[in-house]
């Protein structure tokens, strides 16, 4: 750690992203410059080598998704980070990681985007990227944090949630939360709970690598350990050989959605904040939670029974959580910072029970509070 | 080992069912010991012609045929 | 010999899927003497293939495998190599996944001097997805997509290799198997990024379309047209215009990018202290 744990710091996102990495076993990095994401490579270059672990900048951004899972084939958990135009890049070898189920983590500080867009504004338009980037009906994790301690905090997870689920894991920052400073205390690293890939059990003659076990999940030898075997990004049988068997495609595709789906009760995570006699309610994520929840408070002083869910987990959508809300109040408010993406997701959860209204901004500039409050001041007369 | 050429035994093995008949190893060979038989795979014709030279095995695009030497 | 060596190969699988006469199951072969002459443990071996029919090559044999997306083979195996550097690190790739779409990654592995030994299955053309020129096809020769002769010019495989800082830089035909097997030899002993060009034919998308006949006719044209470094030596750039010049064609010292990096963090270490 660059500092003792315990001990109060000021720190950036970007830094605490660095911080989770390294606590939760994180040993192999490899990026490409790219704003607003940057300052976690640099990091990283610093950082990894007085731990033994390995930082590369690679030619490009996919590349650097490749290396990264390389190195996590060869038994070293590993991280990468970027922004939107690098997010795209990647999104071949996310698919292929998903497909292979080769654990992995990347960071992707959002900005405004499409395309080159404003590099250094804050934005939230990558939530349906995050979900569907890569091609095929593939399953994904994205977690999102809204401070520079959950910064740190959902970097050990997603790692935690990549090894156990052998899947991608998308770790969906903004450049706010990226960039700012806040005060933080880590803990110790011994209160950081760590999950480690499970082995196999049996020895190499009998190893099948993409055989699972009860929960889905197959368990992984590392090349070098003596269990020699295949990987690819084609369907491929319990041996890991390619196959077009239309059965044997179908069984992959659906188990590698049931490893997750299976688990909605350990992978989802939502904060619920003064939503116990909320009659409206804020769904917010990310920076935008952070005016919200500050919305909420001002709102309840001026005597609206108001509430914020805050999804954790942005992918798998927490729908249950949302319906569940929408059965209370009468009233949802999605704040986000573009043109409505977790928005859908929250109408289809919703249903029909609540009104939904959503709050929208793609100038690259923050939601502010009295926006989010004047919302939620118009609850609809019979919704 | 001057003048002739010690005795050798040459062990040449078929793994016929992994054979496409592209006839390399029957073109390339230089004492025709190998042709391909009415199935169009390959079949050791002339075994005791064989010199062990490899030509076959080397040049087999399907890891059909194995050619062992041992010198005498 | 192959009776010795056909245990690295994961028998369970053969015959294997390219067309009769195709030359990537002679380089195969030729791989799998080559690891059995290095004694290479095979629990310590990797091979990494690309995308394209020759980058299957990987999935025939009993190593640690892995059939990565196309041209990205050297990226993956960038990041197995740095992470674990005892691991004997072979990438099988083709000439389109190896100089086109993965053109970035080659020369940037060839500049890191990434003790990778890459061998290049060079058929001209893109074979599984039915004979597209690559950037190694020849001017004028016929393709799906140059279907009035190829206009643009073809790269050299080890110039590339070799300008890029690839310390070792090798070239053999499928005709001359034994030659290539000694040169990935040589390449895998290198400590560094080696790149070894292994002239096949691809007798149903390229020959078909160009005249050329048939895997044994194209065999034999290799045979034909190659010269070897030495009598290349002595020929005129006119006499060399159709010909292919084999074996050892560059070799170079500069340090190996595992090994300095693994000599950081030793030096970190000792600071610590």
């Amino acid at each position: 750690m660059s500092g003792p744990a315990g001990v109060a710091r000021l720190m950036q996102g970007n830094e605490a992203v660095v911080e989770g990495a390294l606590a939760a076993g994180v040993r192999f990095f490899a990026g490409y410059p790219i704003t607003p994401s940057t300052e976690i490579a640099e990091l990283m270059a610093e950082r990894l080598p007085l731990v033994g672990g390995k930082f590369i900048q690679m030619e490009d951004e996919i590349a650097s998704m490749a290396a990264v899972i390389g190195a996590s084939l060869a038994g070293l958990k590993a991280l990468t980070a970027t922004s939107g135009p690098g997010f795209s890049l990647k999104q071949e070898n996310i698919g292929y990681a998903a497909m292979a189920e080769i654990p992995c983590v990347i960071v992707n500080v959002q900005r405004w985007g499409p395309s080159t867009g404003i590099p250094t504004a804050p934005a939230q338009g990558d939530v349906m990227q995050a979900r569907w980037g890569t091609h095929g009906d593939h399953p994904v994790i994205a977690l999102c944090p809204s401070s520079v301690r959950e910064a740190f905090d959902l970097t050990v997870r997603a790692v935690n949630l990549a090894e156990k689920y052998r899947v991608p894991v998308i770790l969906l920052m903004d450049e706010v939360v990226g960039h700012m400073r806040e005060r933080v205390v880590l803990p110790p690293p011994e209160e950081v709970e760590v999950v480690e890939r499970k082995k196999p059990r049996v020895p190499p003659g009998d190893y099948y690598p993409y055989r699972p076990d009860e929960d889905g999940v197959p368990p992984m030898a590392n090349f070098g350990d003596g269990y020699r075997y295949h990987v690819t990004g084609l369907v491929h049988d319990e041996k890991g050989n390619p196959t077009t068997d239309p059965r044997v495609a179908e069984e992959l595709l659906l188990r590698l959605h049931r490893k997750i789906y299976d688990h909605l009760d350990d992978i989802l995570s939502v904060e619920r904040y003064m939503l116990e006699d909320a009659e409206v309610a804020v769904v917010a994520y990310g920076a935008v939670a952070r005016a919200a929840r500050r919305a909420v408070k001002e709102a309840r002083a001026a005597g609206i029974n108001a509430g914020l869910l805050r999804p954790v987990t942005i992918w798998p959508f927490p729908e249950r959580e949302v319906a569940e809300l929408a059965q209370r109040v009468r009233l949802v408010v999605v704040a986000e910072m573009n043109l409505g993406q977790l928005r859908l997701e929250v109408e289809r959860a919703v249903g029909g029970r609540a009104a939904v209204k959503g709050i929208h901004r793609v100038s690259g500039e923050l939601i502010t509070v009295e926006e989010i409050l004047a919302a939620l001041r118009e609850v609809p007369e019979h919704a | 080992m001057a003048g002739a050429a010690a005795p050798k035994v040459v062990r040449l093995e078929v793994q016929r069912n992994w054979c496409k008949g592209c006839g390399i190893c029957v073109a390339l060979c230089p004492k025709e010991v190998l042709k391909l038989d009415e199935f169009g795979k390959v079949t050791v014709a002339e075994p005791a012609a064989c010199i062990g030279c490899g030509r076959c095995e080397d040049h087999c695009p399907d890891f059909v045929i194995s050619v062992e030497v041992e010198e005498k | 010999m192959l009776n010795q060596v056909v245990s690295s190969l994961r028998q369970e699988r053969l015959p294997h899927i390219w067309c009769p006469g195709c030359g990537n199951g002679i380089v195969l072969s030729a791989l799998v003497k080559a690891i059995h002459e290095l004694g290479c443990d095979p629990d310590k071996t990797v091979v990494v293939s690309g995308i394209g029919c020759s980058s299957r090559a990987a999935g025939y044999l009993d190593f640690n495998t892995l059939h990565t997306t196309h041209g990205r083979a050297l990226a993956f195996a960038t990041g197995i190599k740095l992470a674990r550097p005892e691991l004997t690190v072979f990438v099988l790739m083709g000439d389109g996944d190896a100089t086109a779409i993965g053109g970035n990654h080659f020369i940037h592995a060839a500049r890191r001097n990434i003790d990778l030994t890459a061998v290049i299955f060079n058929n001209s053309i893109y074979g599984m997805t039915g004979g597209q020129y690559s950037p190694l096809t020849p001017v004028q020769k016929r393709t799906t997509t140059a279907p009035y002769g190829h206009l643009e010019r073809a790269f050299d495989i080890a110039e590339l290799a070799r300008g890029a800082g690839a310390t070792y830089v090798a070239r053999a035909t499928t005709y001359h198997a034994g030659l290539l097997k000694n040169l990935i030899v040589a390449g895998a002993r290198n400590k560094g990024f080696s790149v070894i060009e292994a002239i096949t034919a691809c007798p149903t998308a390229y020959g078909r379309r160009n005249k050329l006949g048939n895997g044994l006719q194209m065999l034999l044209w290799q045979r034909d047209h190659a010269v070897t470094v030495k009598q290349a030596a002595k020929m005129s750039p006119e006499e060399l215009r159709d010909k292919i010049v084999i074996g050892e064609l560059y070799r170079a010292e500069a340090p190996e990018f595992t090994a300095t990096y693994e000599e950081l963090v030793a030096r970190l270490a000792q600071k610590e202290k």
